[in-house]
């Protein structure tokens, strides 16, 4: 059977895409420009069909932690926000990495710091991809640009999450969350039965049983010599996860003589600039990184062995400029473009950028 | 083909659910689209832009610098604009509103009376297809079965008996656009 090509939005995407990839849990609190998430469960009414809990929580705070709770039963659980409901839960967060579990959380971006406004943004790359809250702890960080990607990273989110028993983050903004596109929703996977969870999720505290001792779900330890084996085991997972789940795409990238490295929306009007720039005869190509981390380092290295210099561009005032920089380690010149607060560059501006400070 | 197309005027003309018919029109023909509104905490009475493109090809930035096409409703929107509409492209406003009408000679600008013309046919909720109508007479970018399809669609069972109102503004819309 052809499959339906539907029209709707980013955050529509995503709610209608974890009722199919049979999410058990979804807790939430509206804030623009994400509350289309919680909406569409809501008139979806998953409860109703796959048996999936949808819940608006009193905060952000009680969100996060609902999610800690629902994801130590080894139930697929998420949450969504923006950026300073995402503050709020950063302590939670925190814990789920310590704990060790599997969860997938959503942040569409909005402009910052503070309550900030509610256009679109790229200003918590930091908090996403370097801890966001305290401890030696990593997110495995996927950017969408497109509203069929919104859908598609809800799976891959989760699978990530439970195949590291970490959490997952899609760090989207408020263009790709607003935005109607085309999409193809993926089909209705059947919830997991509870003997399947407990067969997946051998950790989780899924009841007491005589044939096994009880599962501990805490990231509290009280000894140092313990808690930096814990430290390491993260480590060693971390390294794990940089090794084998690095995703980039590549842009009009052969016969480049400068890079442009954007993500998200970005990525979509870095397109556009590369358009109006070849028009003008300059060879410019276009790095997306899909995992923000993973890093994708190494092939950021190869390239900056081929062009002559590279624009990092991102709606913030330069955070994975910082990032390309350390990966560069100063063979060629990089430089940030980028706007503040909630406004978006245009694709001229873009081009403008690049000849002003890369080509010059 | 590809038409880059702002659509911008006050909040509550119907200026974003113009371009979602007009981007389900699209999509309803095999199109690719795109429809990115500039949201805002403004509802009614504030400023409201939307970006539809539709083409033939994969869509690159949702987000422009200049458009082929701008349907302008209202006189902020028209200074904000006019400049951003590519030199041999389209102009398309409604005279209700507008003090100082558009002045570039390098576009092709027409004028519109959808907002008296949705008066007298005693449906000031057609004004938005009636505009549509006129933009499709000048750029048959869709067709029109693809709108009522799109309309039959996205609007609830409870609305259909409308359907026959809006094909009727598109095409009255057809008729009365002219050349400024």
């Amino acid at each position: 059977m052809e499959k339906e090509v539907l029209l709707m939005k980013g955050n529509e995407a995503i709610a209608l895409a974890a009722i199919r990839y049979g999410v058990d849990g979804y807790f939430g609190y509206p804030i623009t420009p994400q509350s289309e998430i919680l909406e569409t469960l809501t008139l979806e009414k998953p409860w109703e069909t796959t048996g999936m809990v949808v819940l608006q929580a009193e905060s952000e705070v009680a969100s996060i932690n609902m999610v800690y709770g629902g994801a130590g039963t080894g139930k697929k659980v998420m949450t969504s926000s923006s950026s300073p409901g995402m503050s709020l839960m950063q302590e939670g967060v925190s814990y789920i990495a310590g704990a060790e579990l599997p969860c997938l959380l959503v942040n569409v971006m909005r402009g910052g710091p503070g309550l900030g406004t509610i256009q679109p943004s790229q200003a918590d790359y930091f908090q996403s991809v370097k801890g966001g809250g305290h401890g030696d702890y990593r997110v495995i960080t996927l950017a969408p640009n497109s509203v069929q990607e919104m859908a598609d990273f809800v799976k891959l989110g989760f699978d990530l999450a439970f195949k590291y028993r970490n959490p997952a983050l899609i760090l989207s903004d408020g263009v790709i969350g607003q935005m109607m596109e085309k999409i193809v929703l993926p089909e209705q996977v059947k919830r997991r039965t509870d003997e399947e969870v407990v067969k997946q999720c051998p950790w989780a505290a899924t009841g007491h049983t005589k044939d096994r001792k009880p599962n501990w779900i805490t990231s509290l330890e009280l000894s140092p010599e313990e808690m930096e084996k814990n430290n390491i085991r993260f480590q060693e997972k971390y390294k794990e996860i940089e090794k084998n789940e690095v995703l980039y795409e590549e842009i009009q990238c052969e016969d480049a003589d400068y890079l442009i490295v954007a993500f998200g929306s970005m990525a979509r009007i870095g397109s556009k600039a590369i358009e109006i720039a070849r028009e003008q005869g300059i060879k410019v190509g276009l790095l997306r990184p899909i995992t923000l981390w993973p890093f994708p380092k190494d092939i950021i290295s190869e390239y900056a062995d081929k062009v002559k210099g590279m624009l990092s561009l991102e709606i913030n005032a330069g955070q994975m400029v910082e990032d390309v920089r350390l990966t560069v380690n100063g063979r060629i010149p990089v430089e940030h473009f980028g706007r503040l607060g909630g406004i978006v560059p245009d694709p001229d501006k873009v081009v403008e950028a690049l000849k002003a400070k890369i080509i010059q | 083909m590809k038409e880059e197309i702002i659509i911008a005027g006050f909040g509550g003309q119907g200026v974003l659910s113009m371009g979602k018919i007009l981007a389900y029109s699209g999509l309803m023909d095999g199109k690719e689209v795109t429809w990115m509104p500039a949201y805002g905490p403004e509802q009614r009475g504030g400023t409201a832009n939307v970006t539809v493109i539709v083409s033939d090809e994969k869509i690159s930035s949702p987000i422009l610098s200049t458009y082929d096409i701008a349907i302008i409703l209202n006189q902020p929107s028209l200074e904000k604009f006019e400049s951003k509409v590519k030199p041999g492209g389209i102009l398309i406003y409604d005279g209700y509103g507008i003090i100082n009408p558009p002045t570039r000679k390098d576009i092709g600008v027409y004028c519109i009376d959808a907002m008296d013309e949705a008066t007298e046919m005693k449906n000031t909720k057609a004004f938005n297809m009636i505009v549509l109508g006129g933009l499709l007479k000048i750029k048959p970018m869709v067709a029109i079965e693809s709108v009522l399809k799109g309309l039959k669609k996205t609007l609830p069972v409870r609305h259909h008996h409308l359907i026959p109102m809006n094909e009727q503004a598109i095409i009255r819309g057809g008729e009365i656009i002219r050349k400024q």
